[in-house]
């Protein structure tokens, strides 16, 4: 399964609709009169399927999207390294070759081009980049003070129409201790205050001035939504409003996905009128056209409407497994698929139906008790999931928890081994690589190292399912981004410049 | 019932329970483990040592112990390691069950910061959960810590095996519960002059109603800020027969700390101490220890912007005192955890041990019984699969007062309901009779 955005209906007389829309000024505010030549200009410009796509997905005129560019890289050779593939195999005394950015080969007695930059890593282990489905960094940066809390929009159960990239701030110190601790790409989630809580967005721990720098190119968006105690408690014990109850829950996701619904049809029709008019018949045009232009646009319903469409994955903050199988049960009366539970503390308890309906759980190893619903957490949830044929996922959701995501797979391998579970490497290391890489939509891309794949990877001074081990160096599309061993390759953050006396800068942070 | 007389209430009943515990009294079992490494942790490693457990205390330990030739259980522990049981250095095991739920709670009091005679021993709850889950990974002992306000309260060195709190009770009030920073401050007024004012009020009066007892029960005295109680369970403070355990970050708030301890004969111990590193040489010519939490690197408040892993390692370098805790109650057991990083940055291996063991020990005045694998002292121990710090090893036997503690807890009910599911009959009909 890939998870590139499914272009919405890549048909040309789309075209006509866009035109439609561009003609009526729409997008004529200041800004869109200065955007590039090629989002405002002719129809053929403009038969881009593509535009259709970011216009529905509340990306027009080219804007909120990614600004990365890779950092300079030269074409490297890892070499007589383990390499933890991610992929099935661990090769001992591998090589491993990046080039522009990808990987090239994976083997051994690999040789470069001229020029080749060569590291040898004998006694160090090699892994891809380690991705965290849930994060805050950013929108819950360091310091966590109240001018800095930027997660949680709890002013309305539902606030589908905000997205965190507006939130994240990218001097957070954590971006650069997830960096050093073998983190390359994670997803910035809203907070679980609201039903549904808004759009989240996939990032590179690359430094960036701005979050469109740190971006990862042409990732889904993520939908967070949220089950259980938390929305019942901010708004039916903390404000005496829906929802007070599970079922308040229950009524609230309904309500906002009929009328997102009712949003998707109205837009799905405008623009398939634009096709119509084309082919001159049909009264859905008449219809559009009589409508005097396009449908009002609605970001909050705009968001669930790519959600329906299958562009936006749904993220889902749900502990117990009996509220699992409704969330399922809302997804399948709506139509939409719910990418990967999170939190999902009872997961073991659905396991069969996860994997039957390809549904991931993102999971911690051993955090329970802080709330009822995170009360039946067992160390072997991981395990058991993985066993059973799911997506299982490590997450963090926590600034801590993101510099230690390899020590947290390896302790939840451990534990599903001394339970009996037939746990693997590979398969542990999968749990914080490969199927978090899945989940994001970018297992096309990360997660493994495989030739083709972007050279994301990390270089442990030793075996990173030891507690011992550190992140030597770590590269992301081929470029060294950190180096343990030399502090011109260690970024830092504006925040943390000049902020403590000289002798308390540097060091292990 | 205002929450002062409910803390007095706590405060009398609380001294009447018994103060120290019978190790062994629950049942006695002799116990001879032969064959393992073992980290006495007060003397160096011994290989293939034999550790004999008597009456729920350490018989001895060395190479040529020779084993009694009756009621002596063997247990062969060729290739494992054995230390001490791991003692969590403040958590709120047995006072917090769900944290958000808080009829479950009794770790902290609210309103009035000031809350000395606050005693955690008769909210202690021995059947809670994560007594089973924490000592299945190898916390034996830990100290159950009030929290919150300026002055939190008593806390308590506890045992993790009993069925009442009298019979898992090391000690008894065994420590002062203080916080510096920017929480006390919010606490007393928003300002941390305000914290200490009223640290150093509280401490003058209880000072001054020590020589005026007689005078106060006439009624005969100038306005104390707090009341009899707490005025009585700050006196084995300024005696220095408790310590004051502070958490606190900022390097300036430590100074503060130690600046206040000082002028009133208190004996301080650093808890956080997120910036310690930074007055490590005051901390060491002090003497005062610090607790730390090795998993610490983000400069997530502004007391805090010194944050960075090797904390431990450069306090330990300056030759300040250094015991690690979880600073969690239900992932206590993650107090290894924290002591491996503490070593990926820079912690002496044999530094980390003891600072799980022989050191939270010594803070809370139990060396004498507690920390260590020697003779005469409390059987609690662990027997590793390999390093006990290492990810892949594992707590396989646990010892608490020379009885093996049975693999037994909620989470270990729930694993064996759940372990498969397949067949028709649901979950429910497995286990829980």
């Amino acid at each position: 399964m890939t998870g590139r955005r499914r272009p919405f209906r890549a048909s040309a007389v789309a075209a006509v609709a866009l035109a439609f829309l561009l003609g009526l000024g729409l997008g004529a505010s200041p800004a869109a009169a200065q955007a590039p030549q090629d989002a405002t200009s002719t129809a053929s410009a403009a038969s881009d399927a593509g535009e259709i796509a970011d216009l529905l997905h509340g990306q027009r005129n080219g804007a909120w999207k990614s600004a990365y560019r890779p950092l300079a890289s030269r074409p490297t050779l890892i070499r007589g390294a383990t390499i933890m593939t991610a992929a099935g195999e661990e090769i001992e005394g591998g090589d491993l070759l990046m080039q522009g950015g990808r990987i090239i080969e994976v083997g051994r007695n690999l040789d470069g081009p001229a020029g080749t930059v060569v590291i040898d890593a004998s006694g160090r282990f090699v892994t891809p980049g380690i991705i965290d489905t849930h994060s805050h960094l950013g929108v819950s940066p360091s310091p966590s003070v109240s001018s800095t809390s930027d997660t949680n929009e709890s002013t309305d159960p539902n606030t589908a129409e905000v997205w965190a990239m507006h939130s994240v701030w990218p001097q957070d110190p954590g971006f650069t201790r997830a960096l050093a601790a073998g983190v390359t790409t994670l997803q910035i989630l809203p907070g679980s205050a609201n039903l549904i809580g808004g759009r989240g967005i996939t990032l590179k721990t690359v430094p960036g001035r701005t979050v469109q720098q740190m971006m990862f190119p042409d990732a889904p968006m993520a939908l967070k939504m949220a089950c259980g105690e938390n929305p019942k408690r901010v708004y039916g014990q903390g404000r005496q409003r829906s929802p007070r109850t599970r079922m308040g829950n229950m009524a609230g996701y309904r309500e906002a996905f009929i009328e997102a619904e009712r949003y998707r049809r109205k837009w799905d029709a405008w623009i398939e009128g634009g096709m119509k008019e084309e082919a001159a018949d049909a009264e859905d045009a008449e219809d559009a056209r009589g409508s005097g232009g396009p449908p009002e646009r609605d970001l909050a319903k705009e968001t669930l409407a790519e959600v329906l469409r299958g562009n936006i994955y749904v993220h889902n903050h749900c502990y117990r497994a009996d509220e699992m199988a409704q969330m399922l049960d809302l997804a399948r009366e709506f139509g939409f698929r719910i990418r990967s539970f999170h939190h999902a503390i009872e997961a073991y308890k659905l396991r069969d139906v996860l994997a039957r309906d390809s549904v991931a759980a993102s999971m911690w190893v051993d955090w329970w008790g802080f709330k009822l619903e995170a009360y039946d957490a067992v160390p072997e949830n991981i395990a058991l999931v993985s066993e059973a044929g799911a997506p299982a996922i490590l997450h963090t959701d926590s600034d801590m928890g993101i510099q230690v995501m390899n020590q947290d797979a390896a302790r939840a391998m451990y534990a599903g081994k001394a339970a009996g579970i037939d746990v693997g490497r590979d398969e542990a290391l999968r749990w914080i690589t490969a199927n978090s890489a899945w989940a994001l939509g970018l297992d096309d891309r990360i997660g493994t190292l495989q030739p083709g794949k972007n050279a994301d990877l990390v270089i442990w001074s030793g075996d990173p399912f030891s507690v011992y081990s550190r992140a030597d160096q770590v590269f992301i599309d081929g470029a060294l981004i950190y180096d343990r061993s030399r502090s011109d390759v260690q970024p830092t953050t504006d925040f943390e410049l000049g902020i403590l006396p000289s002798s308390g800068q540097g060091g292990d942070r | 019932m205002t929450a002062r007389t409910i803390t007095a209430a706590l405060a009398v009943s609380a001294a009447l329970l018994l103060p120290v515990t019978r190790p062994g009294e629950l049942a006695a079992q002799n116990l001879a483990i032969v064959g393992a490494t073992v980290y006495p942790v007060s003397g160096p490693p011994i290989e293939g040592a034999t550790v004999l457990v008597r009456d729920g205390l350490i018989a001895a330990v060395g190479m040529d112990v020779p084993i009694p030739a009756d009621d002596f259980a063997v247990f062969d522990a060729q290739g494992k390691v054995v230390t001490p049981g791991f003692f969590d250095a403040g958590t709120q095991i047995g006072l917090v069950e769900i944290g958000l739920e808080r009829t479950t709670v009794d770790s902290r009091v609210e309103g009035d910061p000031v809350n000395a005679s606050f005693d955690v021993v008769d909210g202690f709850n021995p059947n809670s959960t994560l007594i089973p889950i924490n000592r299945l990974g190898g916390v034996t002992t830990t100290t159950a810590l009030p929290t919150g306000g300026l002055i939190a309260g008593q806390g308590a060195v506890i045992d993790l095996e009993g069925e009442t709190v009298e019979a898992m009770l090391v000690k008894p009030r065994a420590a002062m519960v203080a916080n510096f920073g920017p929480g006390a401050a919010a606490a007393t007024g928003g300002a941390r002059g305000a914290a200490s004012l009223r640290l150093r009020e509280v401490l003058d009066d209880a000072r001054y109603w020590e020589s005026h007892r007689e005078a106060y029960d006439r009624g005969d005295v100038r306005p104390l800020s707090v009341s009899r109680l707490d005025l009585a369970a700050l006196q084995p403070v300024l005696a220095g027969e408790i310590p004051l355990v502070v958490q606190v970050d900022r390097a300036s708030d430590i100074l503060a700390v130690l600046r206040i301890a000082e002028e009133y004969g208190v004996r301080p111990v650093i808890r956080r101490g997120t910036e310690a590193w930074m007055v490590a040489a005051q901390l060491a010519e002090r003497n005062v220890p610090v607790i730390v939490k090795p998993l610490t690197s983000l400069p997530d408040g502004f007391d805090r912007l010194g944050a960075r892993f090797d904390n431990a390692a450069l306090l330990h370098e300056a030759g300040v005192t250094v015991a690690v805790s979880s600073f969690q109650s239900h992932r206590a057991h993650n107090i290894g955890l924290e002591a491996g990083n503490a070593i990926r940055f820079g912690l002496p291996w044999e530094a980390a041990l003891r600072a799980v063991t022989l050191t939270p020990a010594e803070i809370y005045g139990v060396a004498d019984r507690y920390g260590s694998i020697e003779a005469g002292k409390v059987a609690n121990l662990v027997v590793w699969s390999g390093d006990p710090f290492e990810l892949s090893s594992r707590a396989e036997e646990v010892i608490l007062r020379g009885v093996r503690v049975p693999r037994e807890s909620r989470q270990l009910e729930l694993l064996k309901r759940y372990r498969t599911l397949d067949g028709r009959q649901p979950p429910a009909y497995r286990g829980g009779q």
